[in-house]
């Protein structure tokens, strides 16, 4: 897809801007969405924050507008831990605080799906001291789906040895429990 | 000074060794972003509490050493000049939002340079670490190793099912961007860098500039990072950037050998023009010198120029930046001024050379 702006370079950045309620797709490349102001552009390369705006926008058009039947005002939703609104956010693009991912969840699966390809839920690193709960679950989350899909293909010698180290390792999570009760 | 000794000095010790594809890949750097649990991000923060942040983490790192990171310097932002926050920039140890700052920035750099931690920039923590060539899986490690170190003594903003928490929600998830950065001549000179980059953009990577000019690279030299940072383990990100730099790599080698093949001639050419120009010119603007530094590693990459180093692209794009100028010359300098010193600057660096 060629810039819409220049008609020279490949369009690399997509996104909709709403003005009024009125929504534009826009498709241009990082020189003229630079020159011709569609997102301000900070020295290290432009970054996804910039785009951030609309996407928040395009959220709230779409509650809008499936609330127009109503003469209900949206209370401002704030953080309680520091005080961030939604529409600050909606400005800057970023949080106050931790606690404003639980604030504002559940406008954020949406701004994730978009973000981050579809995903809304993490699958990496877990803090060390975050409480071994947390890693044993992890763990047998993937053995499970490891188990099923040896299932699947018929690998049953190999299955045989995930289900064991699955009972390990419930065995030993529930006798650490047990400890932890004593 | 001479600039022998002022290069000794500005140049990061980690940026002379040499890694695994060092002709097409100069660099591969891990950043981790972290939180406080308990404390607001530096956007809005008090600023005590953001002091407080800064010293502790100052004080945990004033005598903590690694096995291949050591004797870390704390670097209060505010404390330096506007000069010497360019130079940091411009070696990549701090991000522009750092430097201007205004939340108790600060930095801790290990002895080699490897290793530099931001202290309140959009996040209270960002551990960086770089390698020379493509070094992502060991690049992770350090970081991993950095990261779990400090988490022993800090409470980070993490959650279940959104992993850290970070200020903004790009960063979400394994708080990790990982790029690397690679010279691509051929695949510029070609044009085939810019029918790639979509295709890139559709993995969910994102390519820059060095500087960040994203199409109009200085230097033919571009940045390959991950965008998506939540849903995969960071093994995998790094998976897929690695393969994708494989790949990259592959292209630009059989570019390189097919503008040989066709226009070896008119190659040559080009190469040692570009040569002349930094050899002789007396003035020369910054676009100007990136494009014939480039020329110029292609020709030793190549085998075209020999008794030249390496290392002479990445040197010499990093001396030639505003601010290293100005340093070396201790003074502000106008553009005009920039010009001149930048010329006499690369003309004394290819006499050491010879």
């Amino acid at each position: 897809m060629q810039c819409q702006e220049c008609q020279q370079r490949p369009a690399t950045l997509h996104f909709t801007q709403v003005i009024n309620g009125t929504k534009t797709e826009i498709h241009v490349c990082e020189v003229c969405a630079k020159e011709k102001g569609y997102m301000t552009y900070p020295e290290e390369g432009y970054s996804l924050h910039n785009l951030l705006t609309g996407l928040f926008n395009f959220d709230s058009a779409m509650m809008e507008s499936q609330q127009s039947n109503s003469y209900n005002q949206v209370k401002e939703l704030k953080c309680p831990q520091c005080g961030m609104s939604l529409s600050t956010f909606k400005k800057v693009g970023k949080f106050g605080c931790a606690t404003c991912y639980d604030t504002f969840s559940e406008r954020l699966d949406p701004i994730l799906r978009r973000v981050h390809s579809g995903n809304t839920k993490h699958y990496g690193k877990i803090p060390k001291r975050m409480g071994g709960d947390l890693h044993t679950k992890k763990q047998l989350e993937s053995y499970k789906a490891e188990l099923q899909q040896l299932i699947e293909d018929e690998n049953f010698e190999e299955a045989a040895q995930i289900r064991d180290k699955i009972k390990a390792l419930q065995n030993q999570s529930d006798g650490s429990k047990a400890g932890d009760d004593t | 000074m001479t600039l022998k000794q002022f290069m000794n000095e500005a140049i990061s010790p980690w940026m002379r060794e040499e890694g695994p594809d060092s002709d097409i890949v100069l660099s591969s750097r891990i950043r981790l972003a972290r939180n406080f649990s308990d404390v607001s991000y530096p956007i809005l923060a008090d600023h005590e509490k953001l002091e407080g942040i800064r010293d502790f983490i100052k004080e945990e790192y004033e005598h903590q050493s690694f096995q291949d990171y050591e004797d870390f310097s704390f670097i209060s932002i505010p404390d330096l000049t506007a000069i010497e926050k360019r130079v940091l920039v411009e070696k990549h140890l701090i991000s522009p939002h750092l430097s201007k700052s205004e939340h108790a920035p600060a930095t801790i750099i290990s002895k080699n340079e490897q290793v530099s931690v931001m202290i309140n920039e959009e996040d209270h923590i960002r551990i960086q670490l770089y390698f020379p060539g493509l070094q992502l899986s060991k690049a992770l490690e350090g970081a991993f190793e950095l990261d779990d170190w400090l988490e022993e003594k800090i409470n980070y903003a993490f959650d279940e099912t959104r992993g850290y928490l970070t200020s903004c929600p790009t960063n979400v998830g394994t708080g990790m961007r990982a790029s690397v950065m690679m010279h691509l001549p051929a695949l510029a000179m070609t044009k085939q860098i810019n029918r790639m980059i979509p295709a890139i953009n559709q993995l969910g990577l994102v390519v820059r500039g060095i500087y960040g000019e994203g199409s109009d690279a200085q230097g033919n030299i571009f940045q390959i990072s991950n965008q998506i940072t939540l849903g995969k383990t960071e093994a995998d990100i790094i998976g897929d950037l690695q393969s994708v730099v494989q790949q990259l790599i592959e292209h630009e080698r059989n570019a390189r050998n097919r503008i040989m093949e066709q226009s070896g001639k008119k190659l040559e050419d080009r190469i040692f023009r570009s040569f002349g120009v930094l050899d002789y010119s007396r003035i020369i603007e910054s676009k100007e010198a990136a494009a014939c530094l480039s020329n110029v590693r292609l020709g030793i990459d190549l085998g075209l120029i020999k008794n030249v180093s390496r290392n002479i692209l990445n040197e010499l794009m990093i001396l030639t930046q505003p601010g290293f100028l100005q340093q070396y010359a201790q003074a502000t300098l106008t553009a005009d001024e920039r010009d001149e010193l930048r010329a006499s600057l690369i003309r004394e660096r290819l006499q050491l050379e010879k």
